[in-house]
């Protein structure tokens, strides 16, 4: 070890530690990544391996505007996290509420979307290589939105009971992030699937 | 910090009625109590896959055996193989990370309790899910028990067409509800060591198993989640008639070797890495030195986690791939010995001019030394491509990966065990029973292990139910099953010293190796609030400090 002439900080500075909620969520959320990943390797590994129509070409449309709610409700959670940090809990409901609304018109968006494709493209799992990843990958991801939107509604429920308080900030925060997460490989998906891939 | 002396609570606790007492267990979210479910539960699966390997050999004993049919053969090697990696090593070295991780970091408990309890239960259920498979498994079509697609389940072994009945489902639940339960306890693992410290624990003073514990954190969220959606991708194959390894329809089998080795390869450390950290607690204490080298340690560690996710395709040598793939997955396989390497010396190092103090523990951990260096080098032997395209498939790979796992991994964890188990019980093991065990255990170690590379080398490859006599394989296989007999009875005197010393050992105190971590400031067992007082540490060696307050580790840090 080389010597070096140190100066000795004898005031005993404050023990902080990080926050285990956004530790954790933070863990869970390289967890949550690496599943996607599988799945995005899997779509681009298969893209135009179908032996059979119907292609991507064929059938996909830009969901523009329900990409559009679902990337402004990472606007309004975040705003509401701030309003409960702010102890407004009027203004987090609002926001909160926004989300939830935002959040679902995606969900119901894709469920249209699916309905057309099956219905009327006769795309389904099975029907080839493009069906599977397809179905597979989205649906992954609008699992993960209904886990958010049932997480959602369930705080929303409580606030309207009244059983959110300001010192509940932090966990709205930590939940934040898993919605945060949920926007960021939508815009994953979204490039891959109709952008590239199609 | 330690200086005052905590009663039992267990007062009482004989009389209360034994159903209150197992209702406790079942509901408790204490981390020592789960790390005891984990540690039991894992010793029940090392019983039945320890059975199943036996059957296997029995097989394998003389060319032309019928003691079981193929078909149960290929169960029992599925089945072995799952239910060693998924429900005994793992649980096992989980069971011990949830017990002591929050002892030697002064915490409470982990971050957080209850997901520990769900991770233990779902691990659990993980396991009762794969034995169902036995009655569960016929399924409509009347066909299949258990799951007899290799713990690999290459595709299409998998397809409908070739696993009709639900015996693959079962195999596939079981893997997805267990991988469940490891993410829950790799982010339990890191939010606890990272946020549960007590004052005056920064990153660089932590004992090494909470380092090493840390990084097999960051693997099971990255490493085990690839498992989890390849088996979602096998479900959708199986029940929505989804295409992803269904190679007529344009899909790859050999993508399911890749993403089943993304997951496999970073395994084997997530196995491993545990074990050095027992290795790196227990070689300090019986050689009375502190640990050689502990940033080098870390930062090996921590280089092994990011190589660990880079060496998959040295599986898949055989599959052929480009010259590029194998050129560059022999470089990182030898890469990765380095680090490894490191560790070794920096173990002798720590030995080295040390008052070494050879109880159970440290012969343990000595035998581990040995026999994983030697698993390292057949290791590099094999994960050079042409050496690898002449002995892949044969028993010398299982030769070579039962050295890491038993070799290295399982004589770690007998070592934790000795070293530990005071702690747990509050009773001293039998020394003589130890000893017994580790001459029985190692003997037979090396007449099954070091034998088996013979008859890969001359050919014999693996997953085979029996082989004809005549090419020179008859005698070694003798050797190796002969070598089975041995590990048994040493597996008999453990479990026998563990049950006889619960009742007749004799207490063993706070603290009976004169350590120097955390945990040994409690008492053994400890109460559930782990520390009367929340500790405070100035080094990495606290007990140090305390019984030698003239000459304290944290001068020199």
């Amino acid at each position: 070890m080389s010597s070096a002439t140190v100066t000795r900080n004898t005031a005993q500075p404050a023990w902080v530690l990080p926050s285990r909620g956004r530790v954790g969520m933070f863990s869970l959320i390289g967890a949550e990544s690496a599943i996607f990943t599988i799945f995005v390797v899997a779509y681009i590994f298969y893209l135009g391996k179908s032996v059979s129509g119907p292609m991507p070409a064929d059938v996909l449309e830009l969901p523009i505007f329900s990409t559009v709610c679902l990337l402004s409700s990472s606007l309004t959670i975040h705003l509401a996290v701030r309003g409960l940090r702010q102890a407004k809990v009027g203004a987090f409901g609002l926001w909160w509420f926004l989300t939830l609304a935002l959040g679902t018109i995606f969900l119901v968006s894709t469920g249209r979307e699916w309905h057309h494709l099956i219905y009327d493209k006769g795309l389904t799992v099975s029907t080839n290589l493009f069906g599977t990843t397809y179905y597979s990958l989205v649906g992954l991801h609008a699992f993960h939105v209904t886990v958010g939107l049932l997480a959602i509604a369930l705080t929303m429920t409580l606030t309207l009971l009244g059983k959110v308080k300001p010192e509940h900030g932090e966990r709205a925060e930590v939940f934040s992030l898993y919605w945060h997460f949920v926007d960021v490989v939508w815009v994953i998906v979204f490039t891959v699937v109709y952008v590239i891939g199609r | 910090m330690s200086s005052e002396t905590i009663a039992l609570n267990a007062v009482g606790e004989g009389s209360r009625p034994i159903g209150e007492r197992l209702h406790d267990w079942v509901v408790t979210v204490d981390h020592k109590k789960l790390g005891i479910l984990y540690i039991v539960y894992a010793l029940l699966f090392l019983l039945i896959g320890g059975i199943e390997a036996m059957i296997m050999r029995i097989q394998l004993i003389v060319p032309h055996n019928h003691f079981v049919s193929p078909q149960i053969f290929n169960r029992m090697m599925t089945m072995h193989g799952t239910t060693m990696i998924f429900f005994m090593v793992m649980p096992i070295l989980f069971g011990f990370g949830t017990y002591l991780i929050p002892l030697m970091i002064g915490a409470r408990d982990m971050a957080f309790p209850r997901l520990n309890a769900f991770s233990f239960w779902m691990t659990a259920f993980g396991g009762v899910l794969l034995y169902f498979s036995f009655i569960g498994g016929n399924g409509l079509y009347g066909a299949g028990t258990a799951p007899d697609v290799g713990w690999w389940a290459y595709a299409p072994l998998t397809a409908r067409a070739f696993s009709p009945g639900h015996s693959t489902d079962f195999w596939t639940l079981a893997l997805l509800v267990s991988g469940i339960g490891s993410v829950g306890t790799g982010v339990n693992f890191i939010a606890t060591i990272l946020c549960m410290r007590c004052p005056g624990m920064t990153l660089g003073k932590m004992p090494l198993l909470a380092w090493l514990n840390l990084v097999v954190g960051g693997m099971v969220i990255f490493c085990i989640s690839p498992l989890t959606a390849a088996q979602i991708m096998l479900l959708i194959d199986r029940y929505l008639g989804g295409h992803f390894f269904d190679t007529q329809a344009g899909g790859s089998a050999v993508l399911w070797m890749h993403f089943f080795w993304i997951f496999g390869h970073p395994e084997v450390y997530i196995l491993v890495v545990p074990a050095f950290a027992f290795v790196s607690e227990i070689v300090p204490v019986f050689s009375r030195k502190p640990i050689f080298g502990y940033p080098i340690m870390v930062a090996a560690t921590i280089a092994i986690g990011f190589i660990s996710f880079s060496v998959w395709a040295h599986h898949m040598f055989t599959v052929g791939m480009s010259s590029y793939g194998n050129s560059f997955f022999v470089f990182t396989t030898v890469a990765i010995a380095v680090p490894t390497g490191i560790k070794i010396f920096n173990w002798l190092g720590t030995m080295w001019g040390g008052k070494i103090q050879l109880q159970v523990p440290m012969l343990f951990c000595i035998g581990f030394l040995f026999q994983f260096l030697i698993a390292g080098l057949t290791g590099i032997m094999l994960g050079t491509a042409p050496f690898n395209w002449q002995l892949s498939g044969s028993y010398f790979v299982v030769a070579h990966f039962h050295y890491v796992i038993v070799g290295g991994i399982v004589f770690a964890l007998f070592g934790a065990f000795y070293y530990w188990y005071p702690k747990m019980s509050g009773r001293m093991y039998s020394e003589t029973l130890g000893k017994l065990h580790f001459w029985l255990f190692i003997i037979g170690f090396h007449l099954t292990f070091d034998f088996m590379h013979i008859p890969g080398i001359l050919g014999m490859p693996r997953r085979i139910y029996t082989y004809e006599p005549g090419r020179g394989w008859e005698i070694w296989n003798l050797v190796v099953t002969i070598g089975v007999f041995f590990q048994i009875a040493g597996v008999l005197a453990f479990v026998t010293n563990l049950l006889w010393s619960l009742w007749k050992g004799e207490t063993a105190g706070n603290d009976p190796w004169d350590a120097w971590t955390l945990e040994w400031s409690t008492s053994s067992p400890p109460p559930d609030y782990n520390f009367a007082a929340t500790p405070v540490v100035r080094s990495r060696r606290p007990l140090w400090d305390l019984k030698h307050p003239e000459d304290p580790d944290w001068k020199y840090e």
